[in-house]
């Protein structure tokens, strides 16, 4: 009995693994390369989208602003730049595979593996979710005040977060992508979803407001990188089903 | 029969037998008294939920392999099943809270983690009800499941970590942890757990079941 719980471990990895073998070559590489580059080209082009995005996060700054006017305490000012983020993730991800229609995609699919279409949509959305919650952290700067006291505890934060946030919600994304009525569908399957990291950043960056002090943190930075590292593998392993029809 | 159903007998034997001396032996005096009988029933749901979901996640991932339809319709009952023990569990857990703590629902990591775990598997549902292609919702399905669970259980090992200290029983410092139960529970408890899962079994077996026939009667 106890031999058998022993293999229940082994044997799923083995299931997990046996799905699709791991090669990491040049080829991927430079597919990812180029794959990155067309995604920014592509924003570039319709630039219309981006600005949207960035008005939404704005927007959705002012009016907490104005909502919150007396009330902003280093636990709200956490709590709402949290929840702000994850909409602006939600709203600015859930398009990654939905911009184009299903001819091109088919198109990339005989040019390029996909585990380097999934790897390089998740490396875009990371810049773009960089670029996003910076900029979030700069309105709330300029209007709620700076709350942060330790600075690169902070920053460490926001870089694991926009990592987290963009491997975990491609992934929906594209999971979401294959159904109809996307966008609510997006919502429901990724709130749930993302909370684990969601709460785990909230725990450090509240950590950050309060005090210089690292000490304890070790554990959280170690299950955030872990939940990326995990998430990361997982897209690499099941993208390619979601991908053919 | 005896051969192939003995699960199904042992699983009403071992209830019938929580049942009866789950009210008979004799537990140690704490602060919650008698509700401490829950934990017989109470406690087999979250295992119960726990071995379904698990159930699910694995034939996903067989699914995932061939591509036959047939892990595909126990990956989704086993969720099925899997959720419903979940609401029995939160159910059990309102009645006795609302004893215990005054309230029906408290802010505790191990209650979240119930909770949450509804809404993922309440989503994997809808997600599976919005594609009408058999193949691609199965396959979709069976990625969402993995993905799923994986998270899932990332989050029920964390959550207690963020949340410092729960209130609810099952923690070194309060009064009831399956680990350091008193001997003469643990005699009643154990079995009681194997016997919640074996039911979950049993009611996958025919709910897998029906779902063929159904499919076999559309043609």
């Amino acid at each position: 009995m106890k031999f058998f719980i022993c293999q229940i471990p082994a044997r799923t990895f083995y299931l997990l693994v046996s799905l699709h073998p791991i090669s990491i070559t040049p080829v991927l590489y430079s597919e990812i390369k180029y794959l990155v580059g067309k995604e920014i080209m592509l924003e570039l082009k319709q630039k219309y989208v981006l600005n949207g995005i960035l008005l939404y996060l704005l927007s959705t700054v002012f009016v907490t602003y104005l909502a919150f006017e007396d009330a902003i305490t280093p636990e709200t000012w956490n709590s709402l730049f949290w929840i702000i983020l994850l909409f602006v993730a939600v709203n600015g991800i859930s398009k990654s595979f939905m911009q184009e229609s299903p001819a091109r995609h088919l198109y990339y699919y005989t040019i390029a593996s996909p585990q380097a279409i999934v790897l390089a949509k998740i490396l875009y959305n990371l810049f773009l979710m960089a670029g996003l919650s910076f900029l979030a952290f700069g309105f709330f700067l300029l209007l709620m005040g700076n709350q942060v006291v330790n600075m690169p505890l902070f920053m460490l934060t926001l870089l694991l977060g926009s990592l987290g946030l963009s491997s975990v919600l491609t992934m929906v994304a594209a999971i979401a992508s294959r159904a109809s009525h996307n966008f609510s569908l997006m919502a429901i399957l990724s709130f749930p979803i993302v909370l684990p990291l969601l709460a785990t950043l909230m725990k450090v960056s509240k950590s950050a407001m309060n005090s210089m002090d690292w000490s304890g943190l070790l554990g959280f930075l170690v299950i955030l990188v872990t939940i990326n590292g995990a998430v990361i593998a997982l897209a690499y392993l099941l993208f390619p089903y979601l991908w053919r029809d | 029969m005896l051969k192939r159903d003995w699960y199904k007998y042992l699983s009403g034997f071992l209830l019938l037998y929580a049942v009866i001396f789950g009210f008979i032996v004799g537990i140690p005096d704490t602060m919650i008294h008698e509700t401490m009988r829950n934990l017989f029933y109470h406690v087999g749901m979250w295992f119960g939920m726990m071995a379904m979901l698990g159930t699910g996640f694995v034939y996903s991932l067989r699914y995932l392999r061939k591509f036959d339809e047939h892990e595909d319709i126990i990956a989704v009952e086993a969720v099925n099943v899997g959720l419903m023990f979940g609401f029995l569990g939160i159910f059990t857990g309102m009645i006795w809270a609302n004893f215990t703590w005054g309230s029906p629902w408290v802010k505790d990591p191990k209650l979240n983690g119930a909770a949450v775990g509804m809404f993922i598997y309440l989503a994997y549902m809808i997600l599976r009800g919005s594609i009408d292609d058999v193949h691609k919702r199965a396959k979709v399905g069976a990625v969402y499941n993995i993905f799923a669970f994986f998270l899932w259980i990332v989050f029920v090992m964390v959550l207690p970590r963020l949340a410092g200290d729960s209130i609810h029983p099952g923690k070194e410092d309060a009064p009831v942890l399956p680990m350091h139960l008193e001997p003469s529970m643990r005699i009643v408890f154990y079995p009681a757990m194997l016997g919640w899962i074996l039911l979950g079994v049993w009611i996958l077996n025919v709910r897998v079941r029906i779902r063929k026939l159904q499919l076999k009667m559309e043609g």
